[in-house]
Parts: C-alpha cells; sequence; structure tokens
C-alpha cells in the first residue's frame, strides 16, 4: 500500500488543488500534502518496510500486456524519499513567493511530482512511460506560464527535446515488447534481444535519457529552462527530474540491455566527461548565478553518467548516494539564488558582492552547501563522488579508465574554481549599493536550509544507512548486466 | 580489559566542541568566555594527547582503535578508526601543544575585532586543529583525507577571515585550489590502492608492501601520486605559491599554518607510508630534488622581501623543502625531527612578527622599522633566539635538526650536501637580514608610530617565552649518535614506526658518514652560519637594505616571476578557451544545431502556440480524461 499511497497522495491532492480559490489554501494545501507524501515515504523505510507494503499489482491493459505494477526496492526508496523530502523543502523555502493562479500552479506541481513517483515506482515499461510522460506535461506548463521573459521560445526549445525523447522512448519500449509480448520488467529484463538489435534500442533509450539528464551534447535546453523557469520548477527539475534520466539509465537501460551498454559503453563515457570539461569550463565564464549552478549540475550529472557506464559495485553504488545529495544540494543553492533574485532584482555576480555583512546566516548555509556541492569530505555528496570515482579508476569494462578518471577529477578542480568564485563575488568583498540593505533569511527560509544542512552533514557523517539501503538493488543490476560472461561465451 | 587508546576520540572531540559552541554562540558569548571555551578545549586536547603519549612510551601494544563503519561496500570497508602509535603520538603532541599557544596569543591579538567575529576567528581555528588532529589520527587513507581537506577549508576561512578585502579572499580561493589539485593526486593514490589492496587502512598497506605483491610500477605510481598530493599540502614547487599568499590572514593564523598544522601534513603522510617510498627509489630521488630546488628557490626569494611576514613564508617554504630532502634521501627521523624543530621555531617567529606589527599599528614593511629592540625587549629576545634556532647555530634546536639532515645528504651525495648547505647559508642571511632590519639600526617609520611603540601584554609574551625556551631545548632530544652515544631519544622512539625501511636501506648498503667526517661536516657547516650570521647582523644593523631593488635583485623581488607564469601559462589560457566554448560554441554550433531542428518541426511548435493561449486547468483536465477515456475504454475491450 505504501507504493500506492505515494503515487495517490500527490494525484489526489493536485486535481483537488485546482479548485482551491485562495493563494494561501492553495499553498498550505500543497505543503500539507507533501508532508503526506513524505510521512509515508518515511513509514515504508521504518515501521512498514515489510516487502508486502512496498508493492502493489493492479489491472489495467491486460489484453496488452501491461499491468499496473508498482514497488520499492532500494533505489525507489531512495528516489522517492528525495522526491518527498525536496517538495516539502521546496515549498518551504519559497513560502513567501507569490504567483497568479496560484490553485493551478501548486495543482501542477503536485501533478508533476505524482508523475515522478510513478517513475520511481513503475515495475512496467508502459506504466513508466505513462509517467514519464506525466512527470512532464505539468512541469512544460509550469514553465511556459510562469515563466520568465524569454519563456515561449526556451519552452519551446524543452518541448522540443522533451517531445523527441520520448518519442523515441516510446519506440524503443515498443520495439522490445514486440520481442517480450509483455511490458512487464521481468520481461524487459529477460529479454535478450540480439546484440544488433540492442544497439538500436539502446540509443533510442539512451538519448531519451540523456535529454533529460542531461548529457552533452543535449545539454542546452537544460540552461535556458533553469533560468526562465519560476526557481520552485528549477528546483524540481534539477533536484528530482533529472535524476528521472539517470535512473532510468540504471533501471530500464543496463539490465535490458547488457550487450549494448558495454560496447557503447566508451562512447557514452567519453560523451560524458566531455560534457564535463566543457560545462565546467562554460560555468566560470557566466556572470548569472542560476546559469553557473545550471552548467556545474551538467558536470554533476555527467559524472553520474560515466560512473554509471563503469558498471562496477562502488561507482553504481556512488551514483544512487549521488543521485539523492546531488538533488539535496543543488536544491540548497536555488534556495539562495531565489532569496537573493527576489531581494535584489538580480541574478548577476557583478552586480552583488558583500552579502556576508548584512546576512551572515545566508552566507553561512550558502558555504555549506557549495562547498558540500564539491564534494568536501564529510558532506554528503563526497561520499558519492569518493564512490564513483573509485568505481571509474577500478573499472573493468573499459580500458580507458585511468584518463577518464583523470579527466573528470580536472572537472572537480574547475568546480573548486567557479564555486569560489561565486562565493567570493557574491558574498565577500565590500557591500555593494543593491546588498547594502540587505535581510537576512527567515523562518521558513532557515527551517528548510537547516533541514538540508542536516541531511547534508548526517549523511557525510553517517552514510552507511543509505549505502545498506541500495546495495541489493546495486548487485542485483550489475548482475543483469554482466556480460562478462556472455563475452567469454 | 579495555584498551586505553580508547580514549583518543577525546582528542578531537574538545576542539569540534569548541567550534560548535563559539560558532553556534559567537553573538551571545562574551569575548572572554569565547576566548576560554577556545584554548581550553585545545588544552583539555593536549592533556589527553600526554596521556596518549604516555601510554605509548610505556608501550600500549593495540594502536588501532576503531568507532564505526564509515563506508561499506561490498569487499571495500573503510571504519572510522584512530591509530595512535608513536608518530601520530608526536604529531599530536605538536599540534595541541603549540596550538594552545597560538589560542592564547589570539585571545590578546585579535580583541579589537568585535564579539561576532571574534567568536567566528575562534570557532574556525578550533575547527583547524580539529581537522589537524583527524589527518594525524586516521588509521587510513580515507581518514586521512578527510582532515587533508578540512584543513584545506580551514585555512580558506582563515585566510580570507577579513572577507571585505577582495584581495584576501582570493589568496583565500588560491590556496584551497592550490591544495585541491594536490588532493585529487592524492585521491588517485587511494583508488590505485584500493584496486590493488582492497582496502585503504595503513596496517593492511604496509603488510601488503612488505609481502611483496606490489609491482615496482604500482609502488613507485602511488608514491609519486601521493607526493604529489604532498607538494600541495606542504607548498613544494610547483605548488607552494599559495603559502606566501596565505598570509593574508591574522598573523596567529600564518603561525599555525606554517608551524603546528597544515604543511605538516604532507611530511606526515610520507612517513607514514615511508615502507612504499623505501621500495621506490625513483621516487625518493625526485622528492629529493624537488625538496632540495624548492629550499634554495624560496631562500632565494627570501632575500629580497621586505614584508616581515612574506619573508617567514618563503623561510617556511624553504625549510619543508629541507624536510622533503630529508625524506628523500631515507633520513625520515630528521624530517620528523625537523617538523617539530620547526614548529617550536617557526612558531615563533610568526607569533614574534606578529608582536611587532601590533606594536608598529599594522606595519608590515620591515623598510619602515629599525631599533625595535629598545621598545620591545622580550619580543627582540625571543625573535632574536627564534632567528639563531631557524639559522642552525650550534645549540639550539634547528643546530639538530638541520644537521642530522645534511649529514644524511652527504651519505648520499656531496653534491647534495653542499646545495643543502649553501642554502643553509642563505637562510641565515635572510633571517639576520630580517633580523637587524627590523631590531637594530635607528628607527624609521613616522614620528607618531614611534610614540606607540610598545612591548606587547602577557597573554602575547607568555606564548613567546615559552615557544623560545622550546626553540632551545627542543633540539636535546635528538644529540646525534657522533656527539653522545644513544641519545637520540626522539630515532629510539620512532623506531617501530621506520625499522623495516632502516633495514632495507642497510640491505642496500646505505651507510652513514663516519663519526671523524660528520665532526668535520658539522664543524665546517657551523663556522660558516656563524660568518654569515655576524655579516649580516653588521652589514643591515649599519645600513639597512631600504633602496629599491635592482636586476637580480628586483627578479628575486617578484619571485623569479613564478606567479606572474602560471598565470599566463595556466590561468589565462584556460579562461579563454573557456570563453570561446562559453561564447562560441555553446552559443553557435550547439545551440545553432538545436534551432535547426527546432525549425523542422516548428509547423507543429506553431500548433501547440495556437494552443497555449488558454486556460491551464483545462489542459490538465483533457489530460486527465484522456487517461480515464483509456482506462475506459480498456475495461470495455476486456469484456
Amino acid at each position: 500500500m505504501i507504493a500506492l499511497f505515494l503515487i495517490l497522495i500527490p494525484l489526489v491532492t493536485g486535481l483537488l488543488a485546482f479548485f482551491f480559490r485562495e493563494e494561501k489554501m492553495a499553498r498550505g494545501w500543497a505543503l500539507l500534502s507533501a508532508i503526506g507524501t513524505l510521512t509515508v515515504s518515511v513509514l515504508g523505510l521504518t515501521v512498514l518496510k515489510a516487502p508486502a507494503n512496498l508493492r502493489f499489482t493492479g489491472e489495467w491493459m491486460g489484453n496488452l500486456g501491461s499491468s499496473f505494477s508498482i514497488g520499492l526496492d532500494g533505489m525507489g526508496q531512495l528516489l522517492c524519499l528525495l522526491n518527498a523530502v525536496a517538495y516539502v523543502i521546496i515549498l518551504l523555502a519559497t513560502w513567501n513567493s507569490s504567483y497568479r493562479k496560484a490553485n493551478n500552479f501548486f495543482g501542477l506541481l503536485l501533478l508533476a511530482q505524482a508523475g515522478m513517483m510513478g517513475v520511481f515506482l513503475a515495475m512496467d515499461a508502459l506504466l513508466f512511460y505513462f509517467s514519464w510522460e506525466l512527470a512532464l506535461i505539468p512541469v512544460y506548463f509550469l514553465c511556459s506560464q510562469w515563466g520568465g521573459d524569454r519563456r515561449i521560445p526556451v519552452t519551446f526549445k524543452f518541448f522540443v527535446y522533451t517531445f523527441l525523447g520520448s518519442l523515441l522512448m516510446l519506440t524503443g519500449i515498443l520495439f522490445v515488447y514486440s520481442h517480450t509480448q509483455s511490458f512487464s520488467m521481468e520481461a524487459f529484463y529477460n529479454s535478450n534481444l540480439p546484440n544488433d538489435q540492442q544497439a538500436w534500442v539502446f540509443w533510442l533509450f539512451f538519448i531519451a535519457f540523456a535529454v533529460k539528464m542531461p548529457v552533452f551534447p543535449f545539454h542546452t535546453w537544460q540552461p535556458d529552462t533553469y533560468e526562465q523557469s519560476p526557481t520552485a520548477v528549477t528546483m524540481v527539475l534539477s533536484g528530482i527530474m533529472v535524476k528521472m534520466g539517470v535512473f532510468a539509465v540504471l533501471r530500464w537501460l543496463l539490465p535490458v540491455l547488457p550487450v549494448a551498454s558495454y560496447s557503447w559503453g566508451d562512447l557514452v563515457s567519453t560523451l560524458s566527461v566531455t560534457g564535463m570539461l566543457y560545462a565546467s569550463l562554460i560555468a566560470m565564464r557566466q556572470d548569472d548565478i542560476k546559469r553557473l549552478v545550471a552548467y556545474s549540475s551538467i558536470a554533476h550529472i555527467g559524472l553520474m553518467s560515466l560512473a554509471i557506464f563503469s558498471e562496477s559495485q562502488m561507482s553504481i553504488q556512488g551514483v544512487m548516494i549521488q543521485m539523492f545529495s546531488h538533488g539535496i544540494n543543488i536544491i540548497g543553492l536555488w534556495i539562495v539564488v531565489e532569496l537573493i533574485e527576489r531581494q535584489f532584482g538580480t541574478r548577476k555576480m557583478s552586480e552583488l558582492g558583500g552579502l556576508a555583512q548584512k546576512a551572515p546566516a545566508m552566507a553561512i548555509f550558502f558555504v555549506l552547501i557549495a562547498f558540500a556541492n564539491i564534494a568536501l569530505p564529510l558532506t554528503n555528496a563526497f561520499i558519492g563522488e569518493f564512490l564513483m570515482f573509485s568505481g571509474i579508476y577500478n573499472s573493468q569494462v573499459t580500458q580507458y579508465n585511468v584518463i577518464l578518471t583523470v579527466l573528470a577529477l580536472v572537472c572537480i578542480i574547475l568546480a573548486a574554481v567557479y564555486t569560489l568564485n561565486m562565493i567570493r563575488k557574491v558574498f565577500f568583498g565590500d557591500a555593494q549599493i543593491l546588498t547594502a540593505k540587505a535581510v537576512d533569511l527567515r523562518s521558513s527560509e532557515t527551517l528548510a536550509l537547516g533541514i538540508l544542512a542536516i541531511l547534508i552533514l548526517w549523511s557525510g557523517i553517517y552514510p552507511q544507512p543509505l549505502l545498506d539501503l541500495t546495495s541489493n538493488i546495486t548487485d542485483a543490476i550489475l548482475n543483469k548486466a554482466d556480460v562478462m560472461h556472455l563475452i567469454k561465451k | 580489559m579495555k584498551n586505553v587508546l580508547q580514549l583518543a576520540y577525546l582528542v578531537p572531540l574538545f576542539p569540534l566542541l569548541g567550534f560548535l559552541i563559539n560558532g553556534l554562540g559567537r553573538k551571545s558569548l562574551s569575548k572572554g568566555a569565547i576566548g576560554v571555551i577556545g584554548s581550553g578545549m585545545i588544552l583539555a586536547s593536549f592533556a589527553v594527547s600526554v596521556y596518549l603519549f604516555l601510554q605509548v612510551k610505556g608501550g600500549a601494544a593495540d594502536h588501532v582503535v576503531t568507532y564505526f563503519n564509515f563506508i561499506h561496500v561490498g569487499q571495500l570497508s573503510i571504519p572510522f578508526a584512530f591509530q595512535i602509535d608513536q608518530l601520530s603520538s608526536i604529531f599530536l603532541l605538536v599540534i595541541t601543544g603549540v596550538g594552545f599557544l597560538i589560542h592564547v596569543y589570539s585571545t590578546s591579538y585579535m580583541h579589537e575585532e568585535p564579539a561576532e567575529h571574534f567568536g567566528r576567528y575562534f570557532a574556525y581555528l578550533n575547527l583547524f586543529v580539529f581537522s589537524m588532529l583527524l589527518l594525524v589520527m586516521g588509521a587510513n587513507y580515507v581518514i586521512m583525507f578527510i582532515g587533508w581537506e578540512g584543513v584545506g577549508l580551514c585555512s580558506y576561512l582563515l585566510i580570507g577571515f577579513w572577507f571585505k578585502k577582495t584581495e584576501y579572499n582570493k589568496a583565500a580561493n588560491k590556496a584551497f585550489i592550490m591544495n585541491r589539485i594536490g588532493d585529487l593526486a592524492f585521491l588517485l593514490a587511494i583508488f590505485w590502492i584500493i584496486g590493488k589492496v582492497g582496502g585503504v587502512g595503513y596496517s593492511e598497506v604496509i603488510s601488503f608492501t612488505e609481502a611483496g605483491k606490489f609491482s615496482p610500477a604500482d609502488l613507485t605510481g602511488i608514491t609519486i601520486l601521493l607526493f604529489i598530493g604532498a607538494t600541495g599540502k606542504s607548498a613544494q614547487i610547483p605548488l607552494y605559491t599559495w603559502l606566501p599568499d596565505a598570509m593574508a590572514g591574522p598573523t596567529p593564523v600564518s603561525a599555525l599554518i606554517h608551524a603546528a598544522t597544515m604543511v605538516t601534513a604532507g611530511i606526515y603522510m610520507i612517513a607514514r607510508s615511508n615502507i612504499m617510498y623505501t621500495l621506490s627509489p625513483l621516487t625518493l630521488n625526485i622528492i629529493t630534488g624537488i625538496g632540495l630546488a624548492t629550499a634554495l628557490l624560496a631562500a632565494t626569494i627570501a632575500m629580497k622581501q621586505n614584508d616581515i611576514k612574506k619573508v617567514l613564508a618563503y623561510s617556511t617554504v624553504s625549510q619543508l623543502g629541507y624536510m622533503f630532502l630529508a625524506l628523500g634521501t631515507g633520513s625520515y627521523v630528521a624530517a620528523v625531527f625537523h617538523v617539530m624543530t620547526h614548529a617550536f621555531f617557526k612558531a615563533l617567529l610568526f607569533l614574534g612578527s606578529g608582536s611587532v606589527i601590533h606594536a608598529m599599528g599594522g606595519e608590515q614593511d620591515i623598510r619602515k622599522m629599525g631599533g625595535l629592540s629598545k621598545y620591545m625587549k622580550i619580543t627582540n629576545l625571543t625573535f632574536l633566539i627564534g632567528c639563531i634556532a631557524i639559522a642552525g647555530i650550534p645549540g639550539f634546536s634547528g643546530f639538530f635538526s638541520k644537521d642530522e639532515i645534511l649529514a644524511g645528504a652527504f651519505a648520499r651525495s656531496p653534491i647534495i650536501y653542499g646545495v643543502g648547505l649553501f642554502t643553509a647559508l642563505l637562510t641565515a642571511f635572510y633571517m639576520f637580514r630580517l633580523y637587524a632590519t627590523t631590531f637594530r639600526g635607528s628607527f624609521r617609520g613616522t614620528h607618531d608610530q614611534e610614540h606607540h611603540l610598545h612591548e606587547s601584554p602577557a597573554a602575547i609574551t607568555i606564548p613567546l617565552v615559552i615557544l623560545a625556551v622550546l626553540s632551545v631545548v627542543g633540539g636535546y632530544i635528538g644529540i646525534p649518535e657522533f656527539m653522545v652515544h644513544g641519545a637520540h631519544r626522539l630515532a629510539d622512539f620512532l623506531h617501530p614506526i621506520f625499522a623495516s625501511s632502516q633495514e632495507i636501506f642497510e640491505q642496500h648498503g646505505h651507510t652513514h658518514p663516519d663519526h671523524q667526517t660528520e665532526w668535520i661536516l658539522t664543524g665546517l657547516s657551523s663556522a660558516l652560519i656563524i660568518v654569515v650570521v655576524v655579516f649580516a647582523w653588521k652589514k643591515f644593523s649599519a645600513k639597512p637594505d631600504i633602496a629599491e631593488a635592482q636586476g637580480f635583485g628586483k627578479v628575486l623581488e617578484n619571485k623569479w616571476y613564478v606567479d606572474e607564469l602560471y598565470d599566463k601559462v595556466i590561468v589565462q589560457p584556460i579562461y579563454k578557451f573557456a570563453g570561446f566554448l562559453s561564447n562560441v560554441v555553446e552559443r553557435l554550433v550547439i545551440d545553432g544545431l538545436v534551432n535547426g531542428v527546432g525549425r523542422l518541426v516548428n509547423y507543429s511548435g506553431r500548433q501547440l502556440r495556437l494552443l497555449q493561449s488558454g486556460q491551464v486547468g483545462s489542459y490538465v483536465l483533457l489530460m486527465v480524461i484522456g487517461m480515464l477515456l483509456v482506462f475506459v475504454i480498456q475495461f470495455f475491450l476486456r469484456k
């Protein structure tokens, strides 16, 4: 039942939200719903973690070979938890933002959450595809209706990318289905497509997922969309939704198409590392904080993609932890960016400066989160990055492991460069005309950032529970993806 | 019986508590309370360290204490564990002992800061000590790495402590980034070790090494990577340029970075991994070369610096080069010995310079000082002791450790010895140039400054006196064998750490020079150093070096233009390339391609735009109706 509630709560509350007339009511309703979802998610991790509670199978389109089959494994638990925590934090942090037609705004936001829950829970390929669309369509409207000045061309670009991606994915799913006659995950995992066909399906899937992550060179929708979306939506997009892409590769690509994943792994790794370097370098030249964070996110996702295709236990485990950590950290960064933009009407670093004097609490949280984002030890991201890098370096599936590791590590240096420069330009130095009258954090923002800070430190100092949660599923994925025995044959 | 060393967690716990209390309470606590908490926590830590030291000295057997599982994935298990043995217990004493004196000193030195920043300062300082303690106490390379990056973070925070000044913030960034370059090499080494050994504990790695399971190539690779890590933290060529800039922070912070913590980390790491280094002669040669070159380069730069703290900063770089020279020539004990004595006299010199700067009202240019001995007797005397100790005049601590390093160098090659000795002479020269220009001659500052000249308060002078005493007597724990038989107590104490390495060196026929040669070498170097000291003292007392530097002096004053070179060759090209990517490739090429695709589907886009004008709610309604329809159709199809 836990699994079903995770989808139903945001879905139903989201639909109901459209009928609220007052903005305050709609906002409160959304927060209430998010807290409810979080409670269910935590219950599923603790007192109700018996397997029977975590699975649900219902009938739908049975004659097509598809069922409403959902379930929570370790990876699903972690991402649903992220989805649930993130929504509470996002709603808290944007408590003071005002939206026109707020009922629609919050309704769509909750529908997107329901869609993402579906993506993380689906044990059926068709259901997965439905959920994927359910998550994307509300976001499309959120960007196009509540976005910035350039929202029309930007959302158009977002739409083109997403639309093409979904089309390719659907084709891929149908192709596999033509072999299995079933959409169930087990059938997909046991499809054993011939090698030449795997290659086709691999690219259909990979491009769809790569757009979402995004991986270079499918990324150009991302900085624009992040920049133009209302910040709450940017948080959803970058904190949770990009994880759909990473998640999908782990759940639907590696185990379903092991041979193609192995044989195209080097190319994907090369793309990933190129994208990391490319995005890191571009991030160094950004003046707009939102764009800087957007490009840094591309670099981080590139590392996850690289780690996935290293196919080692450490790297996959690292990716899982990192999906959670990256979500937490980037939402934290956006919270501060949003505060800055709302106060000063600008996101340009060249117009800011000296904020630390007037808003020390904001500065402390931002510095903590920024250092977590560059993987300082004892923060959450260090665990993920350490495991990912260690796995990449010791990867058995590629002979280019050393050079890939070194190039990816260069990005870690560049990340330190642009992150520290951002801190310096925004918070240090003397106060500017704009920042002289800065106001520090208010209570709802302090609460949101405080929760994030605790999560960052807790999972950085004592990560073992998160690792234990995901260790089984890591092994399962690798078992399926292990092509060494196929090649030896 | 429970392992007595289990208490080790208290050592880092106290500074951590201090950090939390002062950090969170910086707005409500009084300055007095902040100072007492900040210093008291380090004192408590020192007390536990002394206890642990005595336990280890008394022969406590089990050195590793494990607290919890930090990371456990598949076969790889990284426990959160501490290792309290001879090497770490010595470092603990130095870190907490000297650290405590610096804290006490800071209560007076930083007193003009507003209470909130005073609290922030002590919180950072405690966090710094905490990180350094983790670094030294960790029982595996990952815990060491946590502390390793931790000190990087703290130095960043403290160098940029006065965050209103953009220049200071840039220095802080530089420190962190240069350190990070080294850190990543360290990380690579860890990954390499994980791949080969399957674990990162020191004991695992050491037994793996001793069993000969590493190939020579692996050993060389790992040791070189670890050494690159050390060049970042311990400011060696090519990553040394952050350290002199790091003096942007408050002066006691410089003392902490340069003496008790941070820069000694690289020495500690190599001493910890000594067996791997002993087995890779190529790496040892590289370390010798880099150490020697750094010692010499930094010494030449120090000759022409006019900022009192810059001279000391370059002398630190140079002395660290000396320590690496010791490591490279296999004199591990001498390296650790020099870390200790250097901690005493360098902390003394930095704190002394702080006292001078305090009296001069913030002035750091020695050309505007002179004759200060008349006004500040204690500072003068203790600073002089520091200079004598670092120069290596017999009887003072620096003499013993430096002499041991030079003897080890001579055993390898007279040329290395020659360069080392030359560097020692340069050191004596620039230190007494500094001393004479600052304290001798007549005062060259403004009338106003002269009026304000005064000796510093007790919280400043007492640490100076204690450090001065240590700078004299600290050397007597390592009296060389050729002078008194069996009096090198430090070598005896550290024996278990370096025993296997020494065995291997002896098998390879490494010998010490005989006693007669050692007497001659020591006599020679001592005589030369004294001559240089007297010369520099006379020269700069009579006629201080205040003229604008010319020719080669200008090159030295500008630090061989290394910063400019790095900027031109590395930083600028990267920024230019990044700009090219950002403005040309991203905007025109990639985005252009996408927009081209976009135009192809423009038709559908136009249709969509038409749809977009209405209510959002209706779309969602449509979506839901559509989904319901699918279900309904399904339902009927099934029948």
